[in-house]
């Protein structure tokens, strides 16, 4: 992996005088070379609108935006290209599925069954659904280790579960969902699965088809490709069924003030002009994820977290917090008398970028009666030396407030 | 202070030309002696004046309690809550500075704190109206870390004015 590093130019710099060491990629990545290429390439020379002219630049930008469909297709093994949709981002996706699909199928009563780790971006779109139609909201909770609690499972999914939506890698914890089977449990009772991908996707290999997964969502920037775009998976068939999301241009055949009619899959769901360079963006960077091969990146992810949670463990006052069993990328932890907040500015001012806060995962807060965890998050381009520079900085900090 | 870390709104950027860093500028040895042992912890049963502050960004949450005379002079005020250590001096050593002070008093003083955590760089603080609050100075070159010093004191402006509401730094 140690190559691949060279391709992020931001990496290479120094932030208030120190190496910059980049951990907080849960957040979101850094991006490859030929991901910028890619983005700056198209605005200077094939920068059009697609789907709408006939001239030679619009029709390169389509060829390119719909390559990027397929790119993006195989790379998560979907069955159909037009079961690929652009949207803005993992949220976007899971507001679609709410707005479009819940809608039409949920009735009072009827329940939506989430985990105690899910991203607030996993949760209010569901709460905002439940209000407006009187589904109610179920949680599968977590244990100590951050691990789902899958002996109350049974109690939990039943006929009444309408849908089930789980994180496939927590951001907050790390925890690796075991998705395949909660999909075919949730099946067995009727119900449909919504992936949230947003964390995993750059961290291991993700077949759709074998997965039998209904719903599937995920964010271009945390695989080291641009922010503002991500992609919807959906079925065909149940994409199909439903009802589009937003009007306007692009998702309609013809339009009267009698009536409009509605463009197919994927175009249905796609309305506006779309983020067509952060497509080409996104394609860019999972034709850079492939080069190097994800079993590879894994592999070396695990390297890494192996080598963080030894360190972590030997820290006497640190405490690490999601300790599964199945992890990937992500070490969340708390320093007795010091702050998260203020582990995040001492060890920034190492040049050591880490996260601190709720990561946006409230309930998981509450479930460990914690206001916050301090997180460094790996990627591809992450060494053993970031993670060394880490615990130095963590050293300094506690040091400090001794 | 000068020579510190330049930070413009503009760029987002610290180290503008290089300067030095020392994190010593934000947490002074104060600062940290006043998150270890906050002076006036706890609830005040007798307070006449009480709001909650909330940060939602980053979880903080404080209580704070003030007991006013039937002339507006602040008589005694207490805090409880959870925060970095930030949060936690700066409500410490607000509720230090309060006492004794009017609720006009109060208002210069909470304005000079203001100023002094969210002007520009290179504005002085005044020093004659905020004493021992300047080792909290340094929070203006942490943009990001501003709100965690001033919460407490826009939660004390919400108890003074008997608001019902939360107070927040917005």
């Amino acid at each position: 992996m140690r190559a691949y590093r060279d391709e992020f130019p931001v990496l290479h710099q120094q932030v208030r005088g120190k190496p910059l060491v980049y951990l907080d990629n849960a957040a979101t990545t850094q991006k490859p070379q030929c991901v910028i290429d890619a983005v700056s390439r198209y605005y200077r020379h094939d920068n059009a609108n697609v789907h709408r002219g006939v001239h030679a630049l619009s029709e390169r930008a389509t060829a390119q935006y719909e390559a990027a469909r397929t790119t993006i297709q195989q790379f998560f093994n979907a069955a159909h290209r037009h079961e690929i949709i652009f949207v803005r981002g993992a949220t976007e996706g899971i507001n679609l599925v709410a707005n479009s699909w819940g809608m039409s199928n949920l009735r009072p009563g009827d329940e939506i069954l989430l985990t105690g780790m899910e991203h607030h971006s996993n949760i209010v779109p569901w709460q905002m659904l439940c209000e407006r139609t009187g589904a109610v909201l179920k949680v599968l909770p977590i244990d100590d280790d951050g691990a789902l609690c899958m002996d109350a499972l049974p109690q939990l999914i039943t006929e009444r579960t309408k849908l089930l939506g789980v994180v496939h890698l927590s951001n907050a914890l790390g925890t690796i969902n075991p998705i395949a089977s909660l999909i075919e449990k949730a099946h067995a009772v009727g119900a449909k699965v919504l992936v949230d991908g947003a964390q995993s996707a750059a961290h291991m290999a993700i077949d759709l088809q074998a997965l039998d997964v209904d719903f599937f969502v995920t964010s271009a920037h945390k695989m080291y490709g641009p922010t503002g775009v991500g992609i919807l998976y959906g079925k065909a068939s149940l994409l199909d069924a439903m009802p589009p999301y937003q009007g306007g241009g692009d998702m309609i055949l013809t339009v009267s003030f009698e009536a409009s009619t509605y463009n197919s899959l994927p175009y249905k769901f796609e309305a506006g002009t779309p983020n067509i360079a952060g497509v080409i963006g996104f394609a860019a960077a999972v034709n850079f994820l492939q080069k190097i091969g994800l079993v590879g990146i894994a592999a070396h992810e695990a390297m890494l977290l192996d080598h963080a949670t030894k360190q972590a463990e030997r820290f006497e006052g640190l405490r690490l917090i999601g300790t599964a069993a199945e992890k990937a990328s992500v070490l969340s932890f708390v320093m007795k008398g010091v702050h998260p907040h203020d582990l995040g500015t001492i060890v920034d001012a190492q040049g050591v970028a880490i996260r601190a806060g709720h990561h946006c995962a409230m309930p998981v807060m509450q479930r460990f009666g914690l206001p916050a965890t301090a997180r460094a998050s790996f990627a591809l381009y992450n060494n053993e030396a970031d993670i060394d520079a880490l615990f130095c900085a963590l050293d300094k900090a506690q040091r400090m407030f001794a | 202070m000068l020579y510190f870390a330049l930070w413009t709104k503009h760029s987002g950027c610290l180290l503008k030309g290089g300067g030095v860093f020392d994190l010593r500028d934000l947490y002074q040895q104060v600062i940290v002696d006043h998150n270890k042992n906050p002076r006036n912890y706890g609830i005040l049963a007798e307070a006449n004046h009480h709001a909650d502050g909330h940060n939602p960004l980053c979880g903080d949450q404080l209580h704070i309690d003030i007991l006013t005379d039937d002339e507006g002079k602040i008589i005694d005020a207490r805090f409880e809550g959870e925060g970095c250590a930030i949060s936690v001096a700066s409500a410490s050593l607000m509720t230090e500075a309060m006492k004794g002070k009017s609720v006009a008093e109060f208002e210069t003083l909470f304005d000079a704190f203001q100023h002094m955590v969210t002007a520009d760089l290179d504005a002085m603080a005044n020093e004659e109206v905020l004493g021992k609050l300047t080792v909290l100075a340094g929070v203006k070159e942490f943009p990001s870390r501003i709100k965690c010093a001033i919460l407490c004191w826009h939660t004390s402006r919400t108890a003074l004015a008997d608001k019902k509401e939360v107070a927040v730094t917005e």
